[in-house]
């Protein structure tokens, strides 16, 4: 399973969505490579991605995809990231 | 993995700022102050901000302030400024900010180990309120774990 994690620079919020989404994804005893990218490149780093992590503003830019978009509101709250991923995938 | 440098001089207790945007200018010239930044940087930081919306309000209270790494970075490193008046950045849920952490990266590809270092303070729920209630720098310093030199 591909992860992308989706952010304006591709360094601050996508980075600590990755490191979140990975921990949650241990949580979950679930296995997944996680990629930090920003929202210019997202239709190529995430044509073979099955989640796209992301905050509210990016929604619109990220536009038609495959993958099942995931709007997290607070970065820092791994609950809610984790909740959110296993509904995703549950 | 480690946090980027906090020095004092890159820590401002209790600022007044009238808007973002110069709650973002303030996290800059704080990055200056301790070198890990060019003045411009600010400028940078600011441009995120008008092009992408506030998405860096990444939790209540909270402003992950930071561009690209570029020629405006000088070396790794935090800042932290805490606002008098907490300032509205048009966050739909996480305004209003207390507190600025400026972050400056040199190298892209190094930046996951100084993300996940911030990530382990701030997923404790406590510390966004324990920064903004910090009175003096050393404080800071010590709830975001950093040894005073």
């Amino acid at each position: 399973m591909k992860i992308v994690t989706i952010c304006g620079a591709g360094i601050g919020s996508s980075g600590v969505l990755k490191v979140n989404a990975e921990r949650a994804l241990l949580a979950l005893d679930l296995e997944a490579t996680v990629v930090a990218a920003d929202v210019n490149t997202v239709r190529t780093v995430a044509a073979d991605a099955q989640i796209i992590l992301t905050t509210e503003e990016f929604v619109e830019a990220i536009g038609k995809t495959n993958a099942d978009v995931i709007v997290i509101r607070n970065l820092f709250d791994t609950s809610e990231l984790t909740h959110k991923l296993e509904d995703a995938l549950g | 993995m480690s946090l980027p440098p906090l020095p004092e001089s890159a820590i401002e207790i209790s600022a007044f700022a009238a808007d973002w945007r110069s709650a973002v200018a303030l996290s800059g010239e704080a990055l200056a102050r301790s070198g890990a930044a060019k003045p411009g940087y600010a400028d940078e930081m600011i441009r995120m901000i008008e092009d992408h919306g506030p998405y860096i309000v990444i939790a209540p209270g909270l402003a992950l302030a930071h561009a690209r790494p570029g020629p405006q970075v000088l070396n790794d490193g935090l800042s932290i400024v805490t606002l008098k008046h907490p300032v509205r950045f048009g966050h739909a849920h996480n305004d209003p900010v207390r507190v600025v952490l400026g972050l400056a990266i040199t190298e892209p590809g190094a930046h996951l180990a100084a993300v996940a270092a911030v990530a382990n303070i701030f997923n404790d729920s406590s510390a966004i309120d324990q920064l903004a209630a910090a009175e003096t720098a050393a404080e800071v310093q010590r709830i975001m774990g950093v040894i005073p030199s």
